[in-house]
């Protein structure tokens, strides 16, 4: 709530000395203590069909983190994302219910996702509504429009070559979706580490008027920033639809907070202004393996909530107990 | 200016309530006698203790999206407390339910004073923690009417005149906060920490404190709820709820409680909290599908979030004004 201003100081660290006391780096170190932990264990964790398994975990959450690790380091935040899933999910089902194949449905699946994303852009940087509140209007809106439309049914019947994206491999134990994470992983790192786009978003998180005052086109980059959240919840609504082959309005319930989770866990300020892509791919890695890990221990899925849940406060807490112990 | 704004909104409010109320009549006369709008009243007076709560949070910047989970566990540690311990006598189990949920809030407000980690981090975690301790203490069973003792069952439906105990804690609690944040220097520095966090710096007021003991006084409230929810509907489980935090957000927001702080009233989320109320209660009545509920209230909370934003609109300067909307 108070402003700092950050010393600057007298000598800076070697660049190695730097890399090597980052937030990437402990977070490594953690997600290898896990695997290393969970592989002794369980007997059943170190086999390449498994661990193929465990990667479905976050890869499909991973994808949204990325766009939500740009929106949260340009200060906004979408918590909508989960129910746009749930909305374009249900727009592919009623499209097959009439018919439409896979290309279409894959059309669908993104034009909703741009389209929810476009709704909350609007909303935030048009009429300068603060985006919280207003994703956690969309978040109701949207569900709640699937269970207009669904209510306690379920739509099932997509084509067999819609599997493909959720159960398809593209050699040996790489799935589909693997792939895809990692092209997405690599299409963001270059999006907010090589380009003027990315450099604006760490302007506008760290200050909005002066980066108003740079030149920067605060409100289109905001906008933009929304409709590309909006198209991965498409892509992540596809591939989960695909992966499960049915779609119910509860689908991906409660995912915004997992996702929120996997982008702070991986270092981006929740303040805005700061945050890398590789911590956020680590991230996922650490909450997938942690997930798996539990449930080859036969851990129940709410038990892991409590992991997850002391994960965010404590990787955050951790480092501030640590400078509040020394100073 | 904004104290006219204040009542604008607040009359603007009722009349949209009996607006409404007018409409369900319309059809449906039986809705709008006393006996009705009593229970009304009744099945609202959770959501209303709640939105107090969470008002008096949103004042000082912050949110808490920890209630219902707190309500939950709070819930099923009195439930389980009666189950152990029969005779213990009503009164002493609402001190215990409002002291645990006190408890819990400080905990969201300690890491929010102390070790300054955003809000929505903090209560994001110890929702889902609150939450999987409930599984953790109950094994994931449920506790069932047959296992509460009469008296405890008893009280919230006990007659009063006229009114059911229930309801007359609400009207308490609207009339004592009421008093508190007017009345009090207390109820003065939550505005003052809301409406500007570096002026109450400079006038002597603690925001951290402040922030605290707003977050205690949610959770004491949630607490008390969390009692009468228990042994209103005579059960308790994991999932009792679920998702009740966003409907508490959105009474709020629709009360003209403003989300970057600093103003709202008691009166305001208390009608907030009665213009869902009433939406939920008359859907049955005018035969829509429950499953539009999720989607109404979405809608609602833009729509209301909006006006806010509206009413909010002239105060602030001129030059920044373009800068600032783009924040």
């Amino acid at each position: 709530m108070t402003d700092t201003i950050r010393a600057i100081p007298d000598r800076l660290q070697s660049p190695l000395e730097r890399r090597l006391k980052s937030w990437e780096t402990l977070l490594f170190a953690v997600a290898v203590s896990i695997f290393i932990v969970n592989s002794f264990t369980s007997p059943y964790f170190l086999n390449a069909w498994n661990l193929s398994d465990m990667t479905f975990n976050f890869t499909e959450k991973a994808m949204i983190a990325f766009a939500m690790a740009l929106l949260i380091i340009a200060g906004e935040i979408d918590l909508s994302v989960a129910s746009i899933i749930a909305l374009a999910s249900t727009a592919m089902g009623a499209a097959v219910q009439v018919g439409i194949g896979t290309p279409g449905l894959v059309a669908i699946g993104l034009g909703v996702g741009l389209l929810c994303g476009a709704f909350n852009g609007v909303l935030v940087t048009r009429m300068g509504l603060p985006s919280i509140v207003v994703t956690i209007g969309t978040m109701s809106l949207f569900r709640g429009i699937s269970y207009i439309v669904l209510g306690d049914q379920a739509y099932r019947g997509y084509p067999s070559d819609f599997a493909f994206f959720g159960q398809g491999y593209v050699f040996w134990v790489i799935s589909f979706e693997l792939v895809l994470f990692a092209l997405i992983a690599v299409i963001y790192f270059v999006i907010l580490h090589k380009t003027n786009f990315g450099r604006a978003v760490y302007a506008i998180g760290n200050n909005p008027v002066g980066a108003e005052f740079s030149g920067i086109r605060v409100a289109r980059v905001k906008f933009i920033l929304f409709l590309l959240t909006g198209l991965m919840s498409g892509v992540a609504a596809i591939c989960l639809t695909s992966r499960l082959a049915s779609t119910r309005p509860s689908i991906a319930f409660g995912w915004e907070l997992e996702i929120v989770t996997m982008v702070v866990l991986g270092g981006v300020s929740i303040l805005g202004g700061s945050g890398l892509i590789p911590g956020v791919v680590i991230a996922a890695f650490v909450m997938g393996l942690v997930t798996f890990g539990l449930g080859l221990l036969n851990v129940p899925g709410i038990v892991m909530s409590i992991v997850i849940g002391a994960l965010l406060i404590g990787v955050i807490a951790l480092p501030r107990l640590w400078d509040k112990w020394r100073s | 200016m904004s104290k006219q704004a204040l009542m604008s909104r607040e009359v603007l409010l009722t009349g949209a309530i009996v607006l409404l109320l007018a409409i369900i009549a319309s059809r449906f006369p039986a809705f709008i006698t006393p006996g009705n709008l009593a229970n009304v009243f009744n099945d609202t007076a959770p959501l209303i203790l709640l939105a107090i709560g969470q008002m008096i949070v949103i004042l000082t910047r912050c949110i808490d999206l920890s209630v219902a989970a707190n309500l939950a566990l709070t819930g099923m540690v009195v439930a389980m407390i009666n189950v152990a311990m029969p005779a213990l006598p009503v009164p002493v189990t609402i001190l215990i339910s409002v002291a645990f949920g006190a408890l819990l809030g400080m905990v969201n407000g300690v890491l929010v004073w102390k070790l300054a980690i955003p809000p929505i981090v903090v209560t994001l975690g110890t929702m889902t923690i609150f939450r999987g301790s409930i599984f953790l203490l109950s094994d994931g069973k449920w506790v069932n009417a047959h296992e509460f003792s009469d008296p405890f069952k008893a009280f919230p439906r006990t007659e009063l005149l006229g009114l059911p105990v229930m309801s007359w804690f609400a009207i308490a609690a609207v009339i004592l906060f009421t008093l508190v944040m007017t009345r009090t220097t207390l109820g003065r520095a939550f505005y003052a920490v809301g409406g500007n966090p570096h002026a109450a710096t400079y006038a002597g007021i603690d925001v951290g404190k402040t922030q605290f003991w707003a977050f205690t006084i949610s959770g004491a409230l949630a607490g008390l709820t969390g009692y009468l929810w228990v042994s209103r509907f005579a059960v308790a489980f994991v999932d009792l709820a679920g998702g009740f935090e966003l409907n508490v957000v959105a009474a709020c927001v629709i009360g003209g409680v403003a989300i970057m702080g600093g103003i709202g009233t008691v009166i305001g989320a208390m009608l907030g909290a009665l213009f869902l109320g009433i939406i939920s209660n008359a859907l049955p009545v005018v035969d829509i599908s429950p499953f539009w509920q999720l989607a109404i209230s979405g809608g609602a909370i833009i729509i209301a979030v909006a006006l806010n934003a509206q009413a909010n609109r002239e105060k602030g300067r001129i030059i920044l004004k373009r800068a600032e909307h783009a924040t």
